[in-house]
């Protein structure tokens, strides 16, 4: 074998293997997504190692946590209401500790705080203590929390990911948010995108088109923390005084944001699409009398629709990923989404604002997982529509 | 191959070097006199030292994962975090070095100059909807409110809000600032900062603890004297293994120089 053949087989070698090392990573991140996530259910809605004890005369033996919720907001203070006999609620947690029991009591390494909480426990009858499992005895009554559900997570309208005692995951109005703030963007971005590709492909004069071009490049290179800033300044201001709003951070103001962020990708890959249509049949419907409306209208697009289709798609993909400045203009309420004119929370702003505080392996942590891999899923679907629509032709 | 691997252990090994940098994270409230603090650290004595935002609760985190050596924080520690830094056997210090009136503000347009606290949590929990359920005009209360790992939210919610949760259509914005801007601009909102966030494009409106006898304005003497009923400390937590590499930086924020920062900032300083 010369030199030249081995030179050849090296860099092949190498070029194989940074091929298959890319794909191992992205199997790898995958895998990482899921798993980190997937643990959330079955597990009592509870901070990692927590059990729900109440007194022993108590018999009542399940809980919810929208109950538990209700009881620390006042809503629900009678144990009759939860089946229970007549007593009232007294919720214990954590933070309570400091203020019934006095450090020497606790000793200097909390050495005594099981026997004062098994002692405070079987001093108050309507009583309800959530408590790390360790500190309490074993002889305590537990009473069972209703587990996070698929059904509960998806279904479920209230996220309070960081409420105390008991945290709550209804994802549903961030799965919406997510769904109308993209909706909003595509319903924007798409006519204009197509309108201007067409514009540039077939309209422009070739010093237009080359200003165009450039300009929607140097979009495309805007940091998203940039148009955040705009929308804040710009559009949320202008939105809430068009509408005569009380709050302009809304989901419109979020899709005309993404919209923007989105539409240098369309036009570009639409704008390929449509010039890559071969000249013949521009030139043989021109001949055939066409006009160049005509032409453009019933030839053109035509030809070049699975191109422009997979161009919209990856823009919305884009879009639905997008991150900071979605953070920045839809006001995060994680509200049921009923218009395009209320705050919305999107699954990337929460897991982007929630994750810093989210101490690794706890249920906040692995809900937000769970919430990345649902992006995972719907990006990639979002894609291999493009890839399938691109694919047809 | 092997020279490349090489490489990366080489510049690993250097990084991982450089990493002696002091990292501050945390509270967002704390930022603006922090900055000011390394800054005027760094101009005397020299060294590296990183602060970031994020929140309390972010800081408090990162210090737990080991991945900052100060954590800057504007509520207690949690008794959940106290006994998580117990297990993993850190000997964790917490050093108060300011004050800080926690103040609701309104737009300046916003006729209301006082609420009580029973006022507030209505207000906050979402159970008021109207100005005028509070004596103001007819005009829907727009909240505004922090993300959960603000310890501005915590003390809030646990101090004001007797607990309860914010109401779901609050807004919620990751940044202070963010706050003060959006005030700024919408007549029927309402918010809460710190006392150095406080800029005359917003109104901090008075306070009363006891049912609406007296109502106390957030200022830097009534915070001072303690009169202002939420006056909150500032801490700075660290691992006890960690002292000798951030004890110098504590000793100058707690000298009279540092505390003096701590005034200029509009925070309040300890004695």
């Amino acid at each position: 074998m010369n030199l030249a053949k081995l030179k050849d087989k090296f860099f092949e070698s190498v070029i194989y293997s940074t091929g298959i090392i890319s794909i191992v990573i992205v199997l790898f991140i995958v895998y990482f997504l899921f798993k980190e996530g997937i643990g959330i259910f079955d597990k009592q809605p509870l901070e990692e190692g927590y059990c729900a004890v109440v007194h022993h005369y108590n018999h009542v033996n399940k809980i919810s946590p929208e109950q538990i919720k209700k009881i620390v907001e006042g809503d629900l203070t009678n144990w009759k209401d939860l089946g229970g006999s007549y007593d009232s609620i007294y919720l214990f947690t954590l933070s309570d500790i400091e203020y019934k029991f006095t450090a020497e009591e606790l000793g200097e390494n909390f050495e005594h705080l099981n026997e004062k909480i098994a002692q405070y426990v079987s001093l108050n009858t309507g009583i309800l203590a959530i408590l790390p499992e360790k500190y309490v005895e074993k002889s305590l009554t537990r009473i069972k929390l209703d587990k996070v559900s698929l059904a509960g997570f998806f279904n479920g309208q209230d996220w309070y990911p960081a409420s105390a005692p008991s945290p709550q995951f209804g994802a549903l109005p961030i799965l919406l948010g997510s769904l109308i703030v993209s909706i909003g963007a595509m319903l924007i971005a798409i006519p204009i995108g197509i309108l201007v590709a067409i514009f540039l492909a077939e309209l422009a004069s070739p010093a237009v088109k080359n200003v165009m071009k450039s300009a929607t490049e140097l979009l495309s290179g805007i940091p998203s923390v940039v148009y955040g800033f705009f929308g804040i300044v710009v559009v949320v201001p202008f939105i809430k005084d068009l509408f005569n709003l009380n709050i302009g951070e809304t989901a419109l103001a979020g899709s005309v944001i993404l919209a923007i962020i989105a539409l240098p990708a369309i036009i570009s890959l639409a704008e390929d699409a449509i010039s890559s249509v071969p000249k013949e049949l521009k030139i043989a419907s021109l001949a055939l009398g066409a006009s160049h409306w005509q032409t453009i209208v019933r030839v053109m697009v035509p030809a070049a629709s699975s191109g422009i289709i997979s161009a919209s798609i990856l823009g919305i993909g884009r879009a639905f990923g997008e991150t900071m400045a979605v953070l920045m203009v839809t006001g995060n309420a994680a509200l049921m989404p009923t218009t395009f004119l209320q705050p919305v929370r999107t699954i990337t702003a929460t897991i982007a604002a929630e994750l810093g505080e989210a101490s690794t392996g706890g249920l906040h942590y692995q809900s937000l997982f769970i919430l990345g891999s649902i992006l995972f899923v719907i990006t990639f679907i979002f894609n291999l529509s493009a890839e399938l629509v691109a694919a047809k032709k | 191959m092997k020279k490349v691997i090489a490489l990366f252990a080489y510049l690993f090994i250097t990084f991982s070097n450089i990493a002696q940098t002091v990292k501050i994270k945390g509270s967002d409230t704390m930022l603006p006199m922090m900055q000011l603090q390394v800054e005027a650290f760094l101009k005397r004595y020299g060294g590296d030292i990183n602060v970031t935002g994020g929140g309390s609760g972010t800081g408090i985190t990162a210090l737990l994962d080991g991945s900052i050596d100060i954590a800057m924080s504007s509520r207690d520690l949690k008794m959940a975090e106290k006994l998580k830094f117990e297990d993993k056997k850190a000997d964790l210090k917490v050093v108060q070095i300011a004050n800080d009136a926690l103040s609701v503000i309104v737009n300046p347009s916003n006729k209301i100059l006082s609420l009580t606290r029973e006022q507030l949590e209505g207000i906050f929990t979402g159970k008021t909807v109207n100005w005028k359920e509070v004596g103001g005009e007819d005009l829907p209360i727009v909240v505004y409110t922090r993300e959960s790992s603000s310890g501005t939210y915590e003390f809030m919610k646990e101090h004001v809000m007797s607990k309860k949760e914010f109401s779901k259509s609050a807004i919620s914005t990751s940044a202070t600032a963010q706050i003060v801007y959006a005030v700024s601009q919408n007549k029927a909102a309402i918010g809460y900062v710190g006392l150095a966030y406080v800029e005359p494009i917003v109104k901090a409106i008075s306070i009363s603890y006891d049912g609406g006898q007296k109502f106390i304005a957030p200022t830097f003497n009534n915070a001072f004297n303690k009169i202002y009923p939420v006056t909150r400390p500032l801490y700075l937590m660290y691992g006890g293994a960690n002292e000798k590499q951030v004890k110098p930086f504590l000793d100058f924020v707690l000298s009279i120089y540092g505390q003096k920062l701590v005034t200029h900032k509009g925070y309040i300083p300890l004695k």
